[in-house]
This record gives C-alpha cells, sequence and structure tokens, in this order.
C-alpha cells in the first residue's frame, strides 16, 4: 500500500495539482488538504505547494502562516513530522519560522519563469536520500521574492550544521555566485537554494520538483527529490518519525 | 472603550537589500532630480483598535506590528497615533 502524503491547498495555490501528480509519480498516495482544515487527516509528510498563498499580500507567505491548516502543520513539524515546501510553501515555512531565513524580493526585481541548475548538499537527508549525488538538477523556477536572506551567525550555523540543502550551481556544476551571476537566478545569499531545520525533518526550496517529475516536461531531475520524501514518509508510517530521520540507506547507484 | 487610530510604517531593515528602492532611486535621474539618495521603499497600515486605553491599544498594534505587518529578520517597523476618521469614529 502506498504511503498518504498531503498537499496543502490554500486559496492561491496554483502548484497542487502538480504536486499531487509529481508525488503520485514518486509512488505516494496524495491527498489535497484544505487550508481551513484543523487537521491533516493521518497523512505521514506534507508538501506546501508553490502558488501565490492569499494572493501573497502584506509579505509572500505570512497570511498562509496564520491559517488552520498551518497550526496542525507546525504540531506535525514539532513531532517530528516531514514537511517540504516548494517556492511559495517554502516562503509560507520561513515566515512560519519552521526553517530559517527569509526570502526576499528578487535581486534583479524582476519574476522569473525558468529552468535553474541546483545541486544538493546533502545525501543523507529524507529529501534528498534518492538524488544518488551531487550532479546538477535542472528544474524551473517561478517566482519574484525568492533571494533567500539571513543574518550572519544563523547563514554560519547553517554551514556548519549542514543545513543548506540545495545551492544554486552552473550547468558544470560550479556553486553560483552571489550577484550577477546567471546561475544564480535570484541573488540568494551563499547561492542557497533550499534549507533545512535543525532537526532535518522541515525542509524548503524555491526550484520546482514537481514540474520536473516527468521527461515529457523536459526534465525528470526533480523527481529523486519527491521519491525520497515519498521513501522516508513509507519509513516513517512504518517506523515511526525517528526512522523518518534516520540516516537513509544509500541509493542505488550512489 | 474607545477608538484609537494608529499607522504601522514598516521598512527594510538598515543592511537589508532592498532592490525597490534601488531601482527608485535609480529612475531619479530620468525625472531631471538630482541629489536624492537613500531611498528606501517600504508599507504602511493603518488600523482602528478599541480598548480600554490608548496603552491597550498600542500594545494590540504592537503584537501585529511584530508578528503580522513586518518580518523581524528583515523590517523594521514605527507605530504613529493617528487621528479616527470619520466614519471609524461614530
Amino acid at each position: 500500500m502506498s504511503v498518504r502524503i498531503g498537499v496543502v491547498v490554500f486559496p492561491g495555490s496554483n502548484c497542487d495539482r502538480d504536486t499531487l501528480r509529481g508525488l503520485e509519480l514518486a509512488g505516494a498516495e496524495a491527498v489535497p488538504l484544505w487550508h481551513e482544515q484543523g487537521s491533516l487527516d493521518g497523512v505521514a509528510a506534507v508538501v506546501l505547494p508553490g502558488g501565490f498563498a492569499y494572493g501573497d499580500y502584506l509579505r509572500a507567505g505570512v497570511i498562509a502562516r496564520f491559517s488552520p491548516v498551518m497550526r496542525a502543520v507546525s504540531a506535525f513539524a514539532g513531532e517530528g513530522g516531514l514537511v517540504l515546501g516548494i517556492c511559495n510553501g517554502f516562503q509560507v515555512l520561513a515566515e512560519a519560522g519552521l526553517v530559517p531565513g527569509a526570502l526576499l524580493r528578487n535581486r534583479g526585481l524582476r519574476f522569473l519563469g525558468r529552468d535553474v541548475r541546483i545541486s544538493a548538499e546533502r545525501l543523507d537527508t529524507p529529501f534528498t536520500s534518492l538524488v544518488g549525488d551531487g550532479r546538477p538538477l535542472r528544474m524551473p523556477i517561478a517566482h519574484g521574492e525568492g533571494c533567500f536572506f539571513a543574518d550572519e551567525t544563523t547563514l554560519g550555523e547553517l554551514e556548519r550544521e549542514g543545513r543548506v540543502l540545495f545551492r544554486y550551481v552552473d550547468a558544470s556544476g560550479r556553486r553560483a555566485g552571489e550577484a550577477a551571476d546567471p546561475a544564480n537566478p535570484n541573488g540568494s545569499l551563499q547561492a542557497i537554494a533550499g534549507v533545512l531545520n535543525a532537526r532535518g525533518n522541515v525542509a524548503g526550496l524555491m526550484p520546482h520538483p514537481e514540474r520536473a517529475a516527468d521527461r515529457l516536461l523536459g526534465s525528470d531531475d526533480g523527481l529523486p527529490i519527491l521519491r525520497s520524501l515519498v521513501e522516508a514518509a513509507s519509513r516513517a508510517a512504518r517506523y515511526g518519525v525517528d526512522a523518518a530521520s534516520d540516516r537513509a540507506p544509500v541509493a542505488v547507484g550512489a | 472603550m474607545s477608538q484609537y487610530r494608529f499607522a504601522v510604517n514598516v521598512l527594510p531593515k538598515p543592511g537589508i537589500l532592498d532592490p525597490q528602492g534601488r531601482a527608485v532611486e535609480g529612475s531619479l535621474g530620468h525625472l531631471g532630480v538630482e541629489g536624492v539618495s537613500g531611498v528606501r521603499v517600504g508599507r504602511r497600515v493603518e488600523l482602528s483598535v478599541e480598548a480600554g486605553s490608548e496603552a491597550d491599544a498600542r500594545a494590540t498594534v504592537e503584537r501585529l506590528a511584530r508578528e503580522l505587518f513586518s518580518n523581524p529578520l528583515i523590517e523594521a517597523f514605527e507605530i504613529e497615533r493617528i487621528d479616527v476618521p470619520v466614519e471609524a469614529g461614530r
């Protein structure tokens, strides 16, 4: 039986269907979770999808943070439950304080919708265990506020504790610079595209793995990220949340 | 209970990249304006609060400013007491 993973639907979410489909391709039973519900219906993991939750009014992600479903997501995360935020979902997690940092307006001020390359800095997390290696993964971004920011203390902590999950890289896999480097689309500090919380069970990233989950979409580089989550969620459902954050088995072909 | 009206002005913290402010500043040359610098772009929220005292009302506004209107990682805010408009004053 495939594991159940919830995808939160806020008013203004627009990647929820792609994410449900991507999770199904990755082997999960994916179910939508409405923003007004205060329970997660017993799912083994939660994904906050991309979009413009509550119109991105005030600041991207902030109003979503106070929705009933986010109270449940916070409690779930607090108990070690697996949560992945993609794009706007990352912004919601950052506003809720479930992952560190903030997402600022892109340095170039423009909304960007194009392919980027990222590489996984960690291959032993519930979100990257099946990525295999640190090769560049090609997938789209679609955001106006994706410039990762954190103060120096926090950045130092993230680097020291191995909590930078993904970084923007160029086609050859070289780490992108901070400014005026086309490989770093939004000017993120230290080219950070995705981060982990301290416990390692909550992650956010700006690029869209679900939009690169099938060759028909031009790339299926995002699928291993979703498959990692599905695999970790299966373990969590079977053996409890601590099993999900255990060091994952080495991927085939790694 | 009385009604108190406030404005909360939210601005990017000093040192935080403010691309909007920079873009606005960059456009000033097109208007033929010189000598303008340090442009920062933020937002302003106005609201009325019913409370027993101004201090109580201000405490509510402070909480909202801290938790909702601003992100303390990147933004600073100032609270300003303003006049109650006629339609909200009753």
